[in-house]
């Protein structure tokens, strides 16, 4: 401590340290969170069901998912500062537009269709993914057709019983991401082509 | 800054870091505001350095005496004892 610069190099040295151990608090306060969302998805129509030129199904849907994800946001997780608008309409599906390009993260959200073959048993087919950028915007529903396409890898999809299941991501602004899901059963295919 | 004042100005630094951490984790818990704890914690920071790094005057109350000049010849410096014995050599 005798001179200007020792002194100021320990406070610095100090203070990072310090707000490190914040940090870590921080990340640790989202323990303490009990978080308790919601989730239904209807499949409200069956588009059309072909199968394809080489082999495989396809099938095109209209979803809506509502649900409640509010809960899961804390103190630390990130959010927008500012908040833009979205367009939700059939045929497109939640997205959201505003003026600046801030990427910072929210609560990450998609559906994936779940359902075994007898070439694999677990497919995995992802649906519709969204973005959550507030608390606010957590509660929310969705009217749309699937946004990524859902082909089977094989021509297994006709009269399957699937599983809907919504996924989330919550970024935290310092510490670690955690990802949770909930578990929708009881969805069938047709059992012809259409 | 003297002895006093150095251990003056370390200890209130680390006092004054800690306690304004707490306090800003507390308040930025409590209001849900992540941005406002790190915000009063740049302000203790900011604060604490103004207090405890500039040499300020309530540092320096104790000033070091350092010896008066005529003391050097009434004390002289002890001249090193040179050894004639050579330690690894044995004849």
């Amino acid at each position: 401590m005798h001179s200007f610069g020792y002194r100021a190099n320990a406070l610095l040295t100090f203070a990072v340290t310090i707000l490190a151990v914040m940090c870590a608090m921080a990340s640790f306060s989202d323990n303490l969170n009990n978080p308790s969302p919601t989730a239904e998805v209807k499949v409200l129509s069956i588009n059309w069901f072909q199968r394809q030129p080489n082999g495989n199904d396809e099938v095109s849907v209209t979803l809506n998912i509502s649900s409640n994800l509010q809960s899961m946001f804390t103190w630390n997780t990130k959010q927008d500062a500012f908040n833009g608008f979205f367009l939700v309409g059939s045929g497109s599906s939640y997205c959201r537009k505003d003026d600046r390009n801030s990427a910072s993260q929210k609560v990450f959200v998609f559906l994936a269709a779940e359902y075994a073959t007898p070439m694999n048993s677990l497919n995995q087919v992802s649906l519709w993914d969204g973005i959550i950028p507030s608390k606010e915007q957590a509660k929310f529903w969705v009217h749309t057709t699937n946004k990524y396409r859902f082909i089977d890898q094989g021509n297994n999809l006709r009269g399957k019983e699937f599983n809907l299941t919504l996924h989330w991501h919550v970024m935290p602004k310092t510490g670690k991401m955690f990802a949770d899901k909930i578990v929708m059963t009881g969805y069938r295919l047709p059992d012809e082509y259409r | 800054m003297d002895w006093q004042g150095q251990k003056l100005a370390e200890q209130l630094m680390q006092t004054m870091l800690v306690a304004f951490a707490l306090v800003a984790f507390l308040i930025g818990y409590w209001i849900g505001s992540f941005q406002m704890m790190l915000l009063i914690y740049a302000g203790g920071v900011v604060l604490t350095t103004l207090v405890t790094v500039p040499n300020w005057p309530c540092f320096n109350r104790h000033p070091l005496k350092w010896l008066d000049p005529s003391e050097v010849d009434r004390h002289p410096r002890p001249q090193p004892v040179k050894s004639k014995k050579k330690p690894t050599k044995q004849k």
